[in-house]
């Protein structure tokens, strides 16, 4: 049988770090089933019979939010073997807060005391056994960044699996709380254990309905337990949810006044708090904000990433020249020469070639995030951001969104409040992503030689369209109502392990590579095979092309934007199955036979095809149009039905169609 | 008695009453924010909102609206 370990701890107490050191390079990553959030698992190190489950980072059992209800559902019906509860040594009072929720369960807990590095610097003592001894469960000190006691743990843990000792609810509750508890477990039916129905007590106390639902029992016994609460709940003036947290955080404080000898604080500020009072400074806090994001952009999209691009394309160049040398003296058919140059290895190149930038883009996002910066964006940003009916945790999204839309979407995960979180990934979209980039690069090049401000100038407008989406979109129904809550944690600022940061890029990697790849790839062939051959699948020019009768048939559709020829029109379409496809599209448009021309054959290409007025409102369509089929598939698994995401897109390409329109007639005007 | 809003930079005041409801209130209180609870005011948001709080040893922010709705004296 296989004994399953269960990570479970708050947000930021060292979680991750600690399962990437207890688990080897099997891991997989992906979602528990029907719900958006993220499912890690993985073998246990040296034990090929154990599993290590890493549950996501959660302050409480509470019903409210998805995260908790997946790990309440998983503890409570999956029944791990053991659960390791991780907390952060130098935060007790809070993290104890969930162990004393962990407690109550049937499920043996062992108590990993991470970051005990932090509190020995700060010249805090904690009492270990004692510690042990009051909350009736095993207590190891470690420190997850560097490995220290990780052993000691995993044997701890597997010998109280073995046991199957499970432990003891803590005595948290007054002597009138305790009675009104009691008296429901009492009414509880036989069939349960003793440990779950002491569970089952607690919960239906506090009115936690998703609980209630479930155990179905008759109205006439839950009358009863009704009436128990309310005997509680009128002797303390308080509702009873209340009384169970204040029970629980009275206990915590009492139990730790014994337990933990803190140095003296002489009123010094910490590390972090100096970090703080330059980071969040009123006048400093938006220089630092802008440079860091500025730094991000210029080494991740302008230098280093350019810089890979233009290596990747090379190295695909070469290649390709070498494949059709190859075939050429092998007599293959200009056919699957054709196909395997243009198509394949095309389309493995605009996939692979992407990478590199993506990686270091990712490199970098996840070193702010685990760093602490994060927490200090959403701070600073959370007031912009209301304006237009988001929270500050939009801002994270639509960061990760400069980079690729497909994480930027997958990022509003964080984001409690549906309705913040459905126009958050709307909204995504419109920021400029890095495929967008090569587009109006060669646009601005083209038609805009020395005009600076036009590449730059699609950002401005992805911006404005988000701000007046926001506020229009927040006044219709279904987005109007309260704005999220906001409470969020500031983590002390702490170092990053490499290990975590890389592990966390190559998730996020692969991740593009196997929902985006698949995408771009099939969508280079296809391109490839619709302009290459007419409809009775003969070989002929792209003018000839069955991509030509497609884009004749939708001209007519982009005449109010100034684009309403075939190539214009078929290049839009290729958008839709990957941005930066249009520029491939036009290259190929622009050479013979079905090879892509020079680059400048382009430039001419785009100069004949385009005013400086249509040339723009293309950008601005390729821009705000509904992201190409990879964002899309992951709007779809964020919103979690395909309504809204015919909502999102149509709204999206709604828009694009409208301002480009403007654009255009505004622009010829002026021109 | 004031609400946390109004209580300036630099204060430590004590929590008497949370008057928010649902999810929100759970939430409020699920970290820490409970009746009886020590509040150090830290900061406030170079835009003028949200708030930074000390509370339990650890910090954490959240929006003035949600704020006064918090009594403390």
């Amino acid at each position: 049988m296989i004994t399953v370990l269960a990570l479970v701890g708050n947000p930021n107490c060292g979680k991750t770090t600690m399962f990437n050191n207890l688990t080897g390079s099997d891991q997989y990553v992906g979602n528990w089933p029907g719900v958006t959030v993220a499912k890690k698992g993985g073998m246990l190190l040296n034990h090929p019979d154990c599993e290590v489950v890493d549950l996501p980072g959660i302050y409480s059992l509470s019903p409210y939010t998805l995260e908790e209800v997946v790990t309440r559902d998983f503890l409570v019906y999956e029944h791990p073997s053991v659960i390791i509860n991780i907390v952060d040594a130098s935060n007790l009072e809070r993290n104890l807060y969930l162990t004393t929720q962990l407690l109550e369960l049937e499920i043996p807990v062992v108590l990993a005391l991470n970051m005990m590095d932090v509190v020995e610097a700060n010249g805090d003592e904690i009492d270990i056994e004692r510690l042990s001894r009051e909350l009736k469960c095993m207590v190891v000190p470690i420190a997850a960044i560097n490995g220290y006691g990780l052993g000691e743990l995993i044997n701890v843990a597997l010998a109280v699996a073995k046991e199957k000792s499970t432990n003891q609810g803590l005595p948290i509750f007054s002597d009138t709380e305790e009675i009104s508890v009691r008296g429901i477990e009492r009414l509880l039916p036989d069939r349960e254990s003793t440990q779950l129905k002491r569970w089952l007590a607690i919960k239906i106390f506090e009115r936690d309905n998703k609980v209630i639902e479930q155990i179905k029992i008759s109205n006439n016994l839950l009358e009863r337990m009704n009436a128990l609460r309310r005997r509680c709940e009128v002797a303390e003036d308080d509702d009873a949810e209340s009384i169970v947290i204040n029970a629980r955080y009275r206990y915590i404080t009492n139990t730790l006044r014994s337990c933990i000898k803190k140095k003296l604080k002489t009123g010094e500020l910490s590390a972090s708090d100096k970090i703080d009072s330059i980071v969040t400074n009123r006048l400093l806090a938006f220089p630092i904000f802008f440079f860091i994001m500025w730094a991000v952009y210029y080494i991740a999209i302008q230098t280093l990433g350019s810089m890979s691009v233009n290596g990747m394309e090379k190295i695909f160049g070469t290649f390709s020249d070498y494949l059709t040398q190859l075939m050429e003296l092998g007599g293959v058919s200009l056919t699957i020469q054709s196909l395997v140059v243009n198509g394949v290895v095309g389309g493995v190149g605009a996939v692979l070639g992407f990478v590199p930038q993506i990686t270091i883009l990712f490199v970098f996002l996840s070193f702010l995030e685990d760093c602490g910066y994060m927490s200090r964006a959403a701070f600073i940003m959370d007031r912009a951001f209301r304006q237009f009916g988001l929270s500050g945790k939009s801002f994270i999204p639509m960061l990760v969104g400069t980079g690729c839309s497909v994480p930027g979407i997958m990022a509003t995960m964080t984001i409690e409040n549906e309705k913040d979180r459905r126009l958050t990934i709307m909204l995504t979209p419109f920021i400029p992503c890095s495929a967008k980039m090569p587009v109006f690069v060669l646009f601005a090049a083209s038609l805009f030689p020395d005009k600076s401000w036009v590449g730059p100038s699609m950002y401005f407008w992805g911006i404005i369209m988000v701000v007046v989406s926001g506020i229009i979109l927040k006044r219709t129904a279904p987005f109007a109502g309260e704005t999220a809550p906001f409470v969020m944690e500031m983590p002390a600022y702490h170092m990053p392990g490499l290990k975590t940061v890389l592990k966390h890029t190559w998730e996020q990697v692969k991740s593009f590579i196997l929902k985006a790849g698949t995408i771009v790839f099939a969508a280079s062939v296809l391109v490839w095979f619709l302009q290459s051959f007419n409809t009775s699948l003969d070989l002929v020019s792209p003018t000839e092309s069955m991509l030509a009768n497609i884009g004749q048939f939708l001209a007519p559709v982009f005449v109010p934007q100034g684009f309403g020829n075939w190539q214009a029109a078929f290049a839009a379409l290729t958008g839709f199955l990957a941005k930066e496809a249009i520029v491939s599209t036009f290259a190929i448009l622009a050479g013979s036979g079905g090879d892509a021309g020079s680059k400048a054959d382009l430039v001419l290409k785009l100069q004949s095809m385009f005013t400086p007025a249509s040339a723009y409102a293309f950008m601005i369509f390729t821009l705000l149009a509904a992201p190409c089929c990879a964002a899309v598939g992951a709007i779809r698994s964020e919103m979690g039905s395909w309504k809204w995401t015919f909502f999102a897109v149509g709204y999206q390409t709604g828009v694009a169609y409208i301002l480009a329109a403007i654009i255009y007639q505004v622009g010829s005007i002026i021109q | 008695m004031r609400t946390l809003r109004e209580i300036a930079v630099g204060q430590t005041v004590t929590v008497v009453k949370i008057e928010v409801t649902g999810a929100m209130k759970r939430r409020i209180m699920d970290m820490g924010i409970t009746k009886g609870t020590d509040i150090f005011v830290r900061k406030i948001a170079p835009l003028g909102d949200p708030i930074e709080l000390k509370v339990r040893d650890y910090e954490l922010f959240l929006r003035k609206e949600d704020a006064e709705k918090i009594l403390v004296e």
